[in-house]
């Protein structure tokens, strides 16, 4: 089993979940409510009283503090208790755990670990999520598997053709060699497939209007644990990028998942597509959410069988992997790596 | 990209795998396993390899 990497930012939320009511969500088996301050502040406080454990996401705000639904104790968005019943002295250790929180490019990034090591400027970004000239539609999908799996999947895109065939699947992408780099450094790994006059899948030909044979392109670009992008691209076939770097004949799709381990089987998977095509058209929107929603629900249940499979199996089972694994073995190295064994 | 950058390229038309890595050393495999244990070796490539000959 993959190890859980502490220390490390995850996405909690999306931006527009977090407001005025408690939202409860659970982060490496750490139970977390998050709210937002009359200010705009996101906050992201333990999710069990320090009293008889009652979830605070299950009680009620007083402005900008938190009234335990059970016996009342009440908390500051610093996590310090400021009232409890019928006494006035509050006892010194009356505190929950205050998370650190960054909010960019329309996600809600906690910082599970220590907190004083927790550094913003290492937060990996997606700025088309919220750039002007992109459109993003976006849901998450809780995964009764571990997140090592949804790692797996999404590093392996020749999974598309067999279980994703009529959406995103084609016979290319299983066919098609990848090249694999790791950016040992700064500890991205990207797996390149780049498909030439090949099919354009329902997903693309419906959204991007191209029909006709196509020029594919699927860049991955992981950041261990929590952060996936693929950059795709779909032209025409034979429409290149120019010699300036202008590509804007292409269509471009911008895939980003937020891979949040809930518990040691179970994932918070975020899952969004941002495009620069066709941008104010709700119909593509529709389309897409609903289509993209799909294929994350293939993958759930395939990923869902997978973990009852594993859950199953006597210890050392002997894999076998081969060359369209490549991304995935380093991918899992660096995890072990960043989780210290 | 930081100095330190392992490649693995499966050839079209091809099974093999060609690595390099960021040393410069180069290295061909069939086997994603076998090629980043030869990879990850650096900089004992050369016993890497023939650790991978040996199986």
């Amino acid at each position: 089993m993959t190890d859980f990497v502490r220390n490390q930012w995850y996405v909690a939320a999306y931006s527009e979940e977090v407001g005025e009511p408690l939202l409860g969500r659970t982060i490496l088996a750490e139970p977390i409510v998050l709210y937002r301050t009359q200010d705009g502040t996101a906050v992201a406080l333990g999710d069990r009283c320090v009293h008889r454990r009652y979830p605070l996401s299950l009680s009620g705000r007083d402005g900008d503090r938190i009234v335990c639904g059970y016996h009342g104790f009440t908390y500051e968005p610093s996590g310090a208790c400021v009232s409890v019943p019928a006494q006035t002295r509050i006892p010194r250790t009356a505190r929950v755990p205050a998370y650190p929180v960054v909010e960019q490019d329309s996600l809600v990034w906690v910082w599970i670990g220590d907190p004083d090591k927790a550094d913003a400027g290492t937060i990996p970004r997606a700025p088309w999520l919220s750039a002007p000239g992109y459109t993003t539609v976006r849901g998450m999908e809780p995964l009764a598997a571990r997140y090592g799996l949804l790692v797996d999947n999404l590093l392996d895109l020749s999974h598309e053709t067999y279980l994703h065939g009529g959406y995103i699947g084609t016979p290319e992408v299983a066919e098609t060699p990848i090249t694999t780099e790791v950016d040992e450094g700064a500890g991205i790994v990207h797996v390149r497939r780049r498909m030439k006059d090949v099919e354009c899948p329902p997903f693309y030909a419906k959204s991007t209007g191209i029909s006709g044979r196509i020029d594919r392109w699927q860049d991955i670009e992981y950041h261990p644990p929590g952060l996936y992008l693929l950059h795709s691209r779909i032209a025409p076939t034979g429409v290149e990028p120019g010699p300036d770097g202008d590509d804007s004949a292409a269509c471009h799709a911008e895939i980003v998942y937020a891979i949040t381990p809930e518990t040691a089987t179970s994932t918070l998977d975020f899952w969004m597509v941002a495009r620069d095509f066709a941008v104010g058209d709700e119909e593509v929107s529709d389309y897409l959410a609903k289509s993209n929603h799909t294929v994350v629900m293939q993958d759930v249940v395939a990923l869902n069988a997978l973990e009852k499979v594993i859950a199953g199996e006597p210890d050392g089972y002997q894999e076998l992997s081969i060359n369209i694994d490549t991304g995935g073995l380093a991918a899992r190295r660096l995890l072990r790596k960043l989780a210290g064994s | 990209m930081s100095g330190t950058v392992y490649r693995i390229v499966w050839a079209p038309g091809s099974d093999r795998l060609h690595g390099t890595c960021h040393c410069g050393a180069e290295h061909d495999a069939d086997d994603p396993v076998e090629m980043w244990q030869w990879l990850l070796a650096h900089p004992d490539h050369a016993a890497a390899a023939a650790d991978g000959r040996a199986r």
